[in-house]
């Protein structure tokens, strides 16, 4: 038997159920509190618009003194972001703050879709393209959106 | 030494001396030569009396030293803390592994903190008394000198260091302590910008306005509620620093716990606050910090403070807890290798912390060892059945008659005899008849090159390899010795001290392999001129010594206690050899007098 939730984690769950964050939802798992299906939309005026991104979140038994593990599951070409889903952002790493929220970094997440930094890149053979050829690697963003994120 | 040394109980000689004859012997042997010591035939260093000392060769010699004055068995073979220099590299690089894939913390800020620009503000800052310069005994080309420091020596310099400053800034010792931890204990870098806009600094380093004025309590506030917690119970008692981050008291202790013991951070923590870069002061953290955490926490701020100086570095010996001072700068390091002795006994290179190198420069041995791990494979391949892929270059083993090899690595389709594209051979499957098709010639001509080069490398690896392997077995076969003699010693009633000479050859033994080891990388890195001639003579030298000692080890051990002087000779014709090569190398380092077929940089 998993030991009580904490008040923080079902304030966060019910605020993102009663207040929702636009184009973002997190739904937990009704087996396990702590995991959480989330999408989110790629933002317009991005190549990811249109997509719908999935993720896979987790907020372990230190957070929120430590950040919640977050993954995408939807395939996407973007530098920040490596074959396996795993993200390079600042705020899941050295950045975080226990104040920070579930629904904050979601939000980090979808700025990220928004704006890709090949200068700190995850997956290198990506924001090579990035620099090197930034058109083709846009058009390439667009066509994994449309082949792999599309709204189900 | 031959490469199967022969145990001493299967050399056991065939006409055997009757036990009782034996004993005499031993005795009489070693009544002789207790009456020439201390041994005239080793060398005493220059000892100084204070604790500043010079890497040298001391190690066999201090010994010897050792074995003439009174001293009991029970120090026999102890307090040697690492078995080799290997268990230390293997401690050391091990935390290089571990995690990556199990979340999204992948290291991405791979900062690399060599400020070069800052090296010079610490250039003569020294907190540490230095030694008169004539205490100083002549130093060989090699040696470079150096402190060793308890952890109480490093506490009470830092003290100083921060009660000097705050006299300066008028500022009281903890906040002057973060002031100087901020600015990685840089004095003078402090004391500039301090002078320049007090505001700035205070508030970079997190201090703002009026610290004194209003120091740090806790308080139950109306109506909050913690952003952490979630719980907004009436008189939950919570904490702010004055950037008002507030947060109870049960977060922002399990935050530090968090940060101190899982993170290992201490001395730039910032407030918890979301964004906020205001560092903890210890005034706050005294208040906050529980006692489980107190010890670790000032561990902690200790190993910051040695971790920012440049002219400090931990011994990086498995436990032990000694500081090393240095003066050596990292541009130094083209012109001198700096291997320093902790009082552990463990020899490192102050440069790389890398167990002792000698005489090969910290850049080399990087390269070296890199080097040594790509081609570990290729190593061992040099035999007839095996050949590089013409294409990807891995290694491929002809494992049947069939000359149509596939490559597993890329796929690369070719023929084993001409090396050929296996598709220009038609249908002769079995049969090379195509050895002078332009693809094969090619990569022939590759895989001449390629051997060669491989083969020189395998020259110098061999050799590198051995002296590690035997200084293994040296000591292996000195340990057996050393039983031995311990049981001869109770049942003959000979003194302890008189088995001593045998550490102090094991010792030397050890310490020249070590150096011979290197010499090995060193001359693989050297391009070829007069001098690679001198300095091949000078390894040839140390290394028969090294090989004349070593053989005396596989004596009997009935026999070994007669041959006390001639062992007491060699091992010190050994240390006399090494020194020469060390010094010699060392010189011409010191005049960029190598010529070297890679950058040292
Ligand atoms: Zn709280
Ligand atoms: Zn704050
Ligand atoms: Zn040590
Ligand atoms: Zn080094
Ligand atoms: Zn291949
Ligand atoms: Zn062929």
């Amino acid at each position: 038997m998993a030991a009580p939730l904490p008040k923080r984690i079902i304030k966060e769950t019910e605020r993102l159920q009663s207040e929702p964050v636009p184009g973002i939802s997190a739904e937990p798992h009704e087996e396990n509190a702590r995991y959480f299906d989330v999408k989110v939309d790629g933002p317009s005026g991005s190549c990811y618009e249109g997509g719908e991104f999935q993720l896979e979140l987790f907020l372990p038994d230190d957070y929120p003194m430590c950040p919640p593990r977050i993954r995408f599951l939807t395939k996407i070409y973007h530098p920040n972001i490596d074959r396996l889903g795993r993200i390079c952002l600042d705020v899941l790493k050295n950045n975080w703050s226990p104040a920070l929220q579930i629904r904050t970094i979601l939000l980090s997440i979808q700025a990220l879709l928004g704006a890709p930094n090949p200068e700190d890149p995850l997956n290198e053979a990506v924001a090579k393209q990035w620099k090197e050829n930034q058109p083709e690697a846009i058009k390439t963003a667009r066509e994994w959106t449309t082949l792999y994120a599309q709204k189900k | 030494m031959p490469a199967a040394f022969v145990g001493d109980e299967a050399a056991e000689p065939v006409t055997k001396t009757p036990p009782s004859t034996r004993k005499r012997k031993l005795v009489d042997s070693i009544t002789t030569s207790a009456t020439s010591q201390p041994p005239a035939t080793i060398e005493l260093p220059k000892r100084k009396a204070s604790k500043t000392t010079t890497a040298s060769v001391h190690d066999a010699n201090a010994d010897a030293e050792q074995a003439a004055l009174p001293a009991t068995p029970q120090t026999l073979s102890s307090d040697k803390p690492m078995d080799s220099d290997d268990d230390l590299n293997s401690v050391a690089s091990s935390g290089m592994l571990g995690e990556a894939m199990d979340d999204s913390s992948v290291d991405f800020d791979a900062a690399d903190s060599d400020d070069d620009g800052l090296e010079d503000f610490q250039d003569d800052e020294s907190a540490f008394e230095s030694q008169p310069k004539d205490l100083r005994p002549a130093k060989k080309a090699f040696e470079v000198d150096f402190n060793v420091y308890s952890p109480g020596d490093i506490q009470h310099q830092q003290d100083r260091q921060v009660e000097e400053v705050a006299t300066l800034l008028e500022q009281p010792a903890e906040q002057t302590a973060i002031l100087l931890r901020f600015m990685s204990w840089n004095k003078e870098r402090l004391i500039e910008q301090y002078m320049d806009n007090q505001e700035e600094v205070l508030d970079k380093a997190g201090l703002g306005a009026n610290m004194s004025s209003n120091p740090p309590r806790l308080e139950a506030i109306d109506g909050f509620t913690c952003d952490i917690c979630c719980e907004d119970e009436p008189g939950l008692q919570s904490f702010a620093m004055n950037c008002g981050h507030r947060f109870c008291v049960d977060c922002y202790r399990q935050y530090l716990g968090q940060k101190i013991r899982e993170e290992g951070e201490a001395a730039r923590i910032k407030c918890p606050g979301d964004g906020c870069n205001k560092v903890m002061d210890a005034k706050s953290l005294d208040l906050l910090v529980t006692s489980d955490l107190t010890d670790r926490y000032h561990e902690l701020l200790m190993r910051t403070y040695v971790d920012d100086k440049e002219n400090l570095k931990w011994c990086p010996a498995p436990n032990c807890v000694y500081a090393v001072e240095c003066g050596v700068k990292r541009r130094d390091l083209t012109r001198t290798v700096p291997t320093v002795n902790c009082d552990c006994k463990h020899a490192f290179c102050f440069g790389c912390t890398l167990a002792d190198h000698q005489p090969c420069p910290c850049a080399l041995v990087r390269k070296w060892l890199k080097k040594c791990e790509d081609d570990s494979e290729t190593a061992n391949w040099i035999s007839a059945n095996t050949k590089e892929c013409p294409k990807c270059g891995s290694t491929i083993e002809k494992n049947g008659g069939c000359n149509h090899m596939t490559c597993r690595k890329c796929r690369h389709e070719f023929c084993w005899m001409c090396m050929g594209l296996w598709s220009e051979h038609g249908t002769s499957w079995y049969n090379c008849n195509r050895f002078e098709e332009k693809s094969g010639t090619d990569a022939r001509d590759a895989q001449a090159s390629s051997r060669k080069s491989l083969e020189r490398y395998l020259h110098y690896y061999n050799r590198y390899a051995n002296h590690e392997q035997s200084a293994k077995l040296d000591k292996d076969i000195f340990h057996k010795t050393e039983k031995k003699m311990q049981l001869l010693q109770s049942s003959s009633g000979m003194s302890w001290i008189e088995v001593q000479f045998l550490e102090a050859a094991s010792q030397a033994l050890q310490q020249c392999r070590q150096t011979l080891k290197w010499t090995y990388a060193f001359a693989y890195y050297l391009a070829r001129n007069n001098q690679t001639e001198i300095f091949e003579d000078n390894q040839k030298d140390l290394e028969m010594a090294v090989e004349n000692l070593s053989e005396m080890f596989e004596k009997n051990t009935d026999q070994l206690a007669g041959l006390k002087v001639d062992m007491m000779d060699k091992t010190s014709y050994c240390m006399r050899r090494r020194v020469i090569l060390l010094d010699d190398t060392a010189q011409r380092l010191k005049e960029e007098g190598w010529t070297f077929n890679v950058d040292l940089k």
